[in-house]
């Protein structure tokens, strides 16, 4: 028989399950983005396994790991895309400013977390059309303000200049690296607090990668950045902090210049250094 | 370089490239001649139809009603009014449905079910014109107590549908994800990235599909005999019988006189430049879309 104090403390206990310290220390921090133990599922195969990860306000993050090992699918759960693919569930908590971001109005996630895709995929519209998209669609119709908008986004995507005189042609008429500035444009028109970017520099040149880290440095202070990346000097160039993803588990998570410099895993070292598998 | 030289060497010992060379151009030859014969029979019927009906292709035979039988002379003006109607109406009832349908293929069904679907309307395809007909008498003629344009209309409507789903179905589909993706990324809804997005990216295709579809029912007959009827007036309204060209043909082409005859070559003529007409119009809109999206 316990004891009436006893039983006491062990109800307490059940109450407050001790905390995780990894866990703790992310949570300490401001987070944008707060993923904890997510599992994520494409039918039967688990693509992501028990990620807990902070993504820090206004700071740039990169994901980096070998192909296939999920950084697209976790990157996609922050703006719930991954729920336009059939038969796929995600397990877990996933926190937007705190507030759990699968209970939210999806479109109204999506309007707050913004994303640029591998692959330059503007709308078989005009270059001001596919800017003025995301406003229109979100009910911004008012022509002063998404004429200014569009003028604001383009400036901030560094495509302004190249583009201005030459509004209502065609976005197709543009070559690759523009286009692609042109989906960071209309992806910033709806002024987003978080741009998720899947490898948004994987078919561009040397310059026009550049181009594109330049403009993530210009757009930090507002937005807060989660860039997925093979480039490994991409990430040590642009990146706060890197996430190493491996068999869709989070090896190991630290600012950049530790992963890069001072790994604490073993897998993570081997990766960094050219010398996976 | 030196293994073809080598298959060369033993072709040219064993002789196999004699033989060789003798299949290439019978093929050659072959395929070459039933090409001609296709692009041949087409010329053959246009100008067979010109030659036998090109007499009576006068400004009359677009302004004037028939004569009575028996009195040369007159036109089909009724019956070329009747067949744009009939037209018109097919498409207003055909292409709406079969689109919508098609989108619900495409964008929102599963597979399972998209299969089926899509197994329903390919024997919705495969069934005979003259059955449609007999159905849209049953439906819209008897309760009616007339024949009428609009029942022509609805059964071409019917036959439309078909290609009309399936043409918006290959059409949504061949629009990559990419660009749903970018516009549900944006806050889209899915009903506004369908049609904001992904119907306009295929609008050309979609376009010539619907026109190379009207062209396709255009020369229905059989259906129009029991719905639309015929008529050697003009019609009095949507709703009483009116002449269309291809009845038309056919009642002038069973008749015993030969002015009667040369009027039905006449329409045949007509109508098939019609159909070319929507045909090229079609695949210039599908060149000209395809030009644009590589650019
Ligand atoms: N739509 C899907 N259906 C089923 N499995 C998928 C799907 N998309 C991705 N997967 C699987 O999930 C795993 C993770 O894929 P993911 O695209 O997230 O990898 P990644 O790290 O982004 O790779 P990469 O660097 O090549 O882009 C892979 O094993 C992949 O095969
Ligand atoms: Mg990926």
């Amino acid at each position: 028989m316990a004891t009436p104090q006893q039983q006491q403390l062990t109800g307490e206990a059940l109450a407050n399950p001790p905390v995780p310290m990894a866990h703790q220390t992310s949570m300490a921090v401001s987070s944008k983005l707060q993923a904890n133990h997510v599992n994520f599922y494409y039918g039967a195969f688990q693509a992501l396994k028990d990620i807990t990860m902070g993504i820090r306000t206004n700071k740039v993050t990169a994901f980096i790991g070998p192909s296939g090992c999920g950084k697209s699918t976790f990157l996609r759960t922050f703006n719930r895309m991954n729920e336009t693919i059939r038969n796929t569930h995600v397990e877990g908590e996933l926190l937007l400013d705190g507030e759990n971001l699968l209970e939210m109005d999806v479109t109204g996630v999506r309007r707050r977390v913004g994303m640029v895709f591998q692959k330059s995929n503007p709308f078989p519209k005009t270059i001001f059309d596919n800017v003025a998209y995301g406003l229109r669609v979100n009910g911004m119709t008012k022509r002063s303000y998404v004429q200014e908008m569009v003028e604001k986004s383009l400036q901030r995507a560094a495509l302004w200049t190249e583009v201005k005189d030459k509004l209502n042609k065609p976005a197709s008429a543009l070559s690759g690296g523009q286009q692609q500035r042109l989906c960071i444009a209309r992806a910033l028109a709806i002024e987003p607090e978080v741009l998720l970017l899947d490898e948004p520099c994987s078919a561009l040149d040397p310059i026009a990668t550049l181009k594109i880290e330049e403009l993530l440095f210009q757009i930090k202070d507002i937005t807060t950045i989660v860039i997925v990346t093979h480039n490994m000097q991409q990430a040590a160039r642009v990146a706060d902090q890197t996430g190493f993803f491996f068999m869709g588990s989070l090896i190991e998570f630290d600012d950049t210049k530790v992963i890069f410099q001072n790994p604490t895993k073993k897998e993570t070292e081997d990766y960094v250094t050219g010398r996976f598998g | 370089m030196a293994t073809a030289t080598y298959a060369r060497s033993i072709a040219g010992v064993t002789g196999i490239s004699a033989s060789r060379k003798i299949t290439n151009i019978s093929m050659l030859a072959f395929t070459g001649l039933a090409t001609l014969l296709c692009v041949g029979v087409l010329f053959f019927i246009l100008g067979y139809l010109l030659w036998n009906g090109g007499r009576s292709l006068s400004l009359n035979f677009f302004t004037q009603l028939p004569k009575p039988t028996g009195e040369t002379g007159g036109g089909m003006a009724n019956a070329i009014v009747g067949s744009g109607k009939i037209l018109l109406l097919a498409t207003i009832i055909g292409v709406p449905i079969g689109f919508l349908a098609g989108v619900y293929l495409s964008e929102y069904s599963n597979k399972t079910f998209a299969f089926i679907l899509k197994y329903v309307v390919d024997l919705l395809n495969g069934v005979p014109s003259i059955v449609i007909g007999i159905v849209a008498y049953a439906l819209v003629v008897q309760p009616m107590k007339h024949f009428s344009t609009l029942a022509g209309g609805i059964a071409l409507g019917i036959m439309m549908i078909p290609i009309a789903v399936r043409t918006t179905e290959e059409f949504l589909r061949s629009v990559p994800n990419n660009l749903r993706e970018g516009a549900m990324a944006l806050g889209a809804t899915k009903a506004r990235t369908i049609f904001s997005v992904v119907v306009p990216a295929a609008i050309a295709g979609l376009t010539s599909g619907m026109m190379l579809n009207l062209a396709r029912v255009a020369g229905e007959t059989a259906p129009l005999i029991f719905t639309a009827f015929g008529n050697q007036f003009w019609s009095k309204g949507w709703l009483q019988p009116t002449a269309a060209l291809p009845v038309m043909i056919y009642q002038y082409a069973i008749s015993p006189y030969d002015d009667q005859h040369q009027q039905a070559w006449a329409a045949g003529f007509v109508l098939l430049a019609l159909v070319l007409t929507i045909n090229v119009t079609a695949r210039l809109i599908i060149s000209r879309g395809a030009s644009s999206a590589r650019r």
